[in-house]
């Protein structure tokens, strides 16, 4: 059991973590932009396919660097000549923008690699045990990504506290015009936070590529859940998008661990109605949870657990 | 959703345009060309063209030229049947799928009320890897024929191998949660209980179909259960990334597979270093087939660049050619009745029979364990270095099963 809850607990930490890496651009664009960024999650897509070209090339480290920078570059082109012009059209032109961007990466990349998943491998120098616990082994690699994930919230954290721009941040999330008056350049500083925003997005898919599969489905993969963490952690709220990335994370890794089934877990009180839904594990209805989370959270609390906004 | 819309306009528009020539068969071949299924939908593909192109090296279906025209379903009943109405539009009359029994149910139903209402116009549906029992019991149907042993068969075969092994004590069943891999853990968990009752089943397993992208959940589960052999029917990606899993955690367990073979899983098992611990139940053995059949894997291999996972694409492609020839004709009303009841000599040798009852193809199984090779043997997977070794064959007559299906002809 004990051994059970260990893994569980570091799986679903490193899930967390990762979700966590997309969930923050992505909250951070909604929040000063009030567009959510259906596109967010073809990023990390870019990220890990780039990662993947480059270290074919010039190996594993130049692509851990120069894939997100690149993948910040393509997001801040986006923000400057997509979606600033349609700014003035209202949100929808640039939500049904997103979409339809997150379409176009998606065919680009089939189109560039073709539909079946590369070979985008551990880089050797991280491929071997990190550690054994009760006769498990677990992967340095594994290991890594977590630590990247934490320096980078770690980084984030500091950014938007402690510095400068940081500062500036924040306040146009919130007063935008007044920014703007003080004689901040509002429109190039949501270019960076967009470009920052999918560059972490494009880190996240490097180093989640050779852990999970890089392949075209990726981005489609991910992106619901990314939305159920935003809405459940609170639009806007970076803090929400950190609680809601772990308990999202713990919440499927635990509930895969589960066994008991539901006339188990409420006992004599089931009712005799439905039959056989009684029976029926908890790991079975495990990717369901997140979901229904999104659904129970948007009835009882529409701001989120941290967010201030209404959704 | 409008870019789809535009999209399919456009390809309709695309098709409308060359008349269908006279001189060719079009067969349907709708699987998953994206999605978690695209691995191993692209090598049937290619292994379908490449039978293709054969056929027409020899004249064709009656001189005839044979065009696959792949369809991407993205592995999903509904995208399938939108498929097969497209297949149908373009005048294709012959389809063929395999990856996933929900959309091979759907399919063989759609089939079935299509030739109903198209008097003239029948198409035929040739299964060449959806083994869930029921479609050639309960739901079976005139216009299915399916080449792959079903479920039940590989089962059976497999515990009858397992019933022999003495360190098998506990079990663990993992499977994906569809018909099929339902269909695997009973019979795993009936035959078992049959034939050695004193296996515990410590795990009984499933999971979203193609949906999960780290099993590591799971593995820590398996690991901490305690069994010392694994039992799945998984395919596709699900088994790649399962195995991958396995590895990643050190789990030391052997592996009584369907599919282990399937693109990704060589690698993956490579890298867990299980040697001759991962077991696959097929209708072939690359390194012990015949010498016709190896001459063949060799030219395959050179060309396409994969293994030849499914032979029975080639027993489906050669039995289509020599019902065409017979009935002079590749009207699927015509090839039908010939196909009821062939026999011929499979690709991996052996006389092998389509059952004129339910449809279902009887032929030689094999269970193989993937290592080293050993001196001699001819082919590795994935560039591994490690291949397939025979170590167990069931005859065709041995892997007969009764069937419950009631045939409505036409």
């Amino acid at each position: 059991m004990l051994q059970i809850v260990v893994f569980s607990t570091l799986n679903g930490v490193l899930y967390g973590m990762l979700l966590f890496m997309l969930a923050s651009g992505l909250t951070l664009v909604f929040s000063m932009m009030g567009v959510l960024n259906f596109a967010h999650a073809s990023f990390y897509m870019l990220g890990a396919y780039l990662g993947f070209e480059i270290s074919r090339h010039l190996g594993f480290w130049s692509g851990f660097i120069i894939a997100p920078l690149c993948v910040g570059g393509i997001g801040a082109l986006v923000e400057r000549f997509g979606l600033r012009q349609l700014h003035r059209l209202g949100h929808v032109s640039e939500l049904l923008f997103t979409f339809g961007l997150a379409f176009v990466i998606e065919e680009v990349v089939q189109m560039i690699w073709g539909k079946l998943p590369v070979d985008y491998n551990v880089p050797p120098s991280l491929d071997f045990v990190a550690f054994r616990l009760f006769d498990t082994t677990y992967p340095a690699y594994r290991m890594f990504m977590l630590l990247t994930a934490v320096t980078m919230f770690a980084v984030l954290l500091i950014v938007l506290t402690r510095t400068r721009i940081g500062l500036i941040i924040q306040a146009a999330l919130t007063h935008p015009d007044m920014v703007a008056m003080l004689g901040h350049n509002v429109p190039r500083l949501f270019m960076v936070v967009f470009g920052a925003g999918s560059a972490l997005a494009g880190l996240a898919g490097v180093i989640a590529g050779p852990a999970l599969v890089t392949q075209p489905s990726m981005a489609a993969l991910l992106g619901p859940i990314l939305f159920v963490v935003i809405v459940v952690g609170g639009l806007g709220s970076l803090t929400g998008a950190f609680v809601a990335s772990l308990i999202i994370g713990l919440v499927q890794t635990f509930a895969v661990a589960l066994n008991i089934s539901f006339s188990e877990l409420f006992g004599p009180i089931a009712p005799p109605l439905f039959g056989d839904l009684w029976q029926v594990t908890i790991a079975q209805v495990a990717p369901v949870i997140p979901y229904l989370l999104l659904v129970t959270v948007l009835i009882f609390r529409p701001t989120g657990l941290i967010g201030k906004r209404e959704t | 959703m409008n870019f789809r819309i535009v999209g399919i306009a456009l390809g309709v528009s695309f098709f409308v345009f060359p008349a269908f020539a006279d001189d060719t068969t079009k067969i349907g071949y709708i699987d998953p060309l994206s999605g978690g299924g695209a691995s191993i939908g692209e090598v049937g593909l290619k292994t379908f063209q490449y039978l293709a192109d054969e056929l027409n090296a020899n004249g064709g279906l009656n001189g005839k030229k044979v065009e696959i025209v792949g369809l991407d379903n993205k592995t999903n009943p509904q995208e399938s049947l939108i498929q097969a109405q497209k297949a149908a539009d373009q005048g294709i009359r012959i389809i063929t799928q395999g990856n996933g029994s929900s959309v091979a149910a759907a399919l063989s139903d759609w089939v079935t009320k299509y030739n109903d209402r198209n008097p003239g116009k029948e198409m035929i549906y040739f299964n060449y890897a959806a083994v869930d029992p029921v479609l050639t019991n309960d739901k079976c149907s005139y216009w299915h024929f399916r080449w792959d042993a079903n479920s039940d068969i590989k089962m059976a075969a497999l515990t009858n191998f397992m019933k022999d092994r003495p360190n098998i004590k506990k079990i663990y069943l993992i499977n994906q949660d569809y018909s099929f891999g339902q269909a695997v853990r009973t019979q795993a968990r009936a035959m078992l209980k049959a034939k050695r009752p004193d296996i515990e089943i410590v795990g009984d397993e499933v999971h979203p179909l193609l949906k999960i992208t780290d099993f590591s959940p799971y593995i820590a589960k398996i690991k901490a259960s305690g069994a010392d052999s694994v039992i799945t029917g998984n395919w596709g990606q699900d088994i790649a990334l399962l195995l991958k899993a396995a590895g990643d955690a050190g789990l030391q367990t052997d592996w009584y597979t369907y599919y282990a073979g399937g693109a990704g899983g060589p690698t993956a098992i490579k890298q867990t270093a299980l040697s001759h611990r991962v077991f696959q139940i097929s209708e072939g053995v690359p390194n012990s087939a015949t010498e016709a059949a190896q001459i063949w894997e060799a030219a395959f291999r050179a060309k396409e660049g994969v293994s030849l996972f499914y032979p029975r694409a080639v027993n489906e492609m050669r039995m289509l050619a020599k019902a065409a020839s017979q009935a002079k004709s590749d009207d699927p009303k015509a090839i039908a009745p010939q196909l009821e009841g062939m026999t011929i000599e499979a690709f991996d040798g052996g006389e092998a029979t389509m059952r004129k009852d339910d449809h279902q193809f009887f032929q030689d199984m094999y269970i193989s364990s993937f290592g080293p090779l050993d001196p001699g043997a001819k082919f590795d997977e994935e560039g591994t270095g490690w291949g397939w070794k025979l170590v167990g064959a069931v005859k065709a007559n041995d892997t007969i099963l009764p069937t419950t299906c009631k045939m409505e002809r036409p």
